[in-house]
């Protein structure tokens, strides 16, 4: 029997108005898959993001998480998911990283990242409060666990959402540009956190800037251009002689 | 000044005060209630009950509250279904009627107070917790709401005040609470100045005392916002 994808997306699509976002995405990821979306700005990565969790909703397409699709319907001639239920379910199977951060201001870091174990997947407190300070000494905030997200740097932030999204044990990470928010000191420390991660096995999908991250982390690269996958493949391929015109010239921007 | 005077006037005004609290906790209790139910049809996405919720709002907001107090104490009266309901016992006393018209009106105004703090929630929080899985009532009660009442505290405690002394206007549909008390002392005793300073001044008093109780709740509830504790000891 083969193997079931941790996450298969097959012919995403996404208007907004008039503009065609996304005409027809398609993706795989396996167990322990890394894989940058790189693509220049209006290109339709995040919008691809977002609409793996739902967070945006897509004209046509399908998601299936490890094996279980999202239900879809038509209802008054748009494309809605039929269970709120299972949206939710899904999500909390997905941990979503964003480009600011958007942690809960008014709880500490620690409040944070046990939110959702206990009140999502009604878990017992004690044991995710454990599981919480392991989780931030990994990304190396364990010393801010009381403190407030406004008293962070960017930085720290971000290493706390990941935590936080780490909490729910998801069967998927996606980032949307983690690192894109932050001062450029303060990017390395937070790809330092998602390399690890992704050495351990954990299965990530990444839309980012960073071309030493897809380089030199990820096993795959996929080029977004136009709402398309314009090429994909493994970086050395990718960035070596295989590269695709279009791709080629997007990196040489990067060079410059 | 009449020391004695003034003493024996802020011990007869005093005698009111329970009056006075009664009128207050309760409409603040009940109008509170109310707005929350307002503002959940307002905000719920119903275009039926948020139409109803908005036409409530500007009602209760748009009218003298006194006009709306003696419609409900004269008004009710009027018709038939009401006086031989099985609310009348309750609806023919005039502190029940002072109440009702206080709750309705700040429920009025406090709804389009919290609906404020509602749109104050910034929508990336929101979409936070909506990704690791919540929604409906778990993301209101989890992430919508404890943020959204951080921002309408401020003008929230301004409202209750503004609740402490509209009570006084309770004395004009017959309510013995501390301003009717005063009024009837003045037509006793034709000494205005100083029975009014001393109910004055108990309202000065009980606004105080709630203004510091809302204070301190804002301090609370803003750890957040301050600057941060010094480093923990390791």
């Amino acid at each position: 029997m083969p193997e079931v994808p941790r996450l298969s997306v097959r012919d995403i699509r996404k208007s907004f108005g008039s503009h065609e976002v996304l005409r027809g995405i398609s993706l795989e990821a396996r167990d322990g898959d890394v894989i940058s979306l790189l693509g220049a700005s209006g290109s339709g990565k995040s919008t691809f993001l977002r609409c793996i969790n739902l967070l945006e909703v897509a004209d046509g397409g399908e998601v299936w998480v490890d094996g279980e699709q999202i239900r879809m319907v038509q209802k008054g001639g748009r494309n809605r998911p039929a269970s709120q239920k299972q949206v939710d379910h899904i999500r909390a199977e997905l941990g979503m990283v964003f480009q600011s951060f958007n942690l809960w201001s008014h709880m500490t870091i620690l409040q944070n990242v046990v939110e959702g174990p206990v009140h999502v997947l009604k878990r017992p407190r004690a044991e995710c409060v454990e599981e919480a300070h392991a989780l931030l000494r990994k990304v190396g905030i364990g010393d801010k666990a009381d403190a407030y997200p406004a008293h962070l740097s960017g930085g720290q932030q971000q290493r706390a959402a990941i935590a936080r999204a780490l909490a729910m044990k998801p069967k998927v990470m996606l980032f949307d540009e983690p690192t894109s928010a932050l001062d450029p000191e303060l990017v390395g420390e937070v790809l330092r956190v998602m390399r690890a991660l992704a050495e351990e096995g954990t299965t990530m999908l990444v839309v980012t800037h960073e071309m030493g991250f897809a380089r030199n982390v990820s096993n795959r690269v996929a080029f977004m251009r136009e709402g398309l996958v314009d090429s994909m493949g493994p970086p050395q391929e990718m960035f070596g002689a295989g590269a695709s015109p279009a791709f080629r010239q997007f990196i040489g921007h990067f060079q410059a | 000044m009449d020391i004695a005077f003034l003493s024996s006037t802020m011990v007869t005004l005093l005698k009111a005060l329970p009056v006075t609290l009664a009128l207050f906790a309760l409409s603040v209790t009940i109008g509170c209630v109310l707005a929350l139910v307002i503002v959940w049809m307002r905000v719920g996405g119903n275009r039926y009950l948020a139409a109803f919720a908005k036409g409530y709002i500007f009602v209760f907001r748009g009218s003298p509250l006194l006009i709306q107090m003696f419609l409900v104490f004269y008004g009710l009266a009027q018709f038939d279904f009401i006086r031989n309901g099985p609310l009348w016992p309750l609806l023919r006393e005039p502190f029940v009627c002072a109440v009702l018209s206080l709750a309705l009106c700040t429920g009025g105004y406090s709804a389009e107070i919290f609906r404020g703090g509602i749109r104050s929630v910034p929508p990336r929080e929101i979409e936070a917790a909506r990704a690791i899985g919540m929604s409906g009532f778990l993301l209101v009660r989890r992430i919508i709401a404890p943020i959204a009442l951080r921002y309408a505290l401020p003008a929230y405690s301004t409202e209750v005040v503004l609740m402490m002394k509209s009570t006084s206007l309770a004395s004009l549909v017959t309510v013995w609470e501390v301003t009717g008390v005063a009024q009837r002392l003045i037509s006793h005793t034709y000494r205005t100045m100083e029975v009014f300073l001393c109910a004055a001044v108990i309202y000065l008093v009980l606004n105080f005392i709630v203004l510091q109780a809302m204070a301190l709740l804002e301090h609370v509830l803003s750890r957040h916002l301050r600057a941060a504790p010094p480093a923990a000891k390791v």
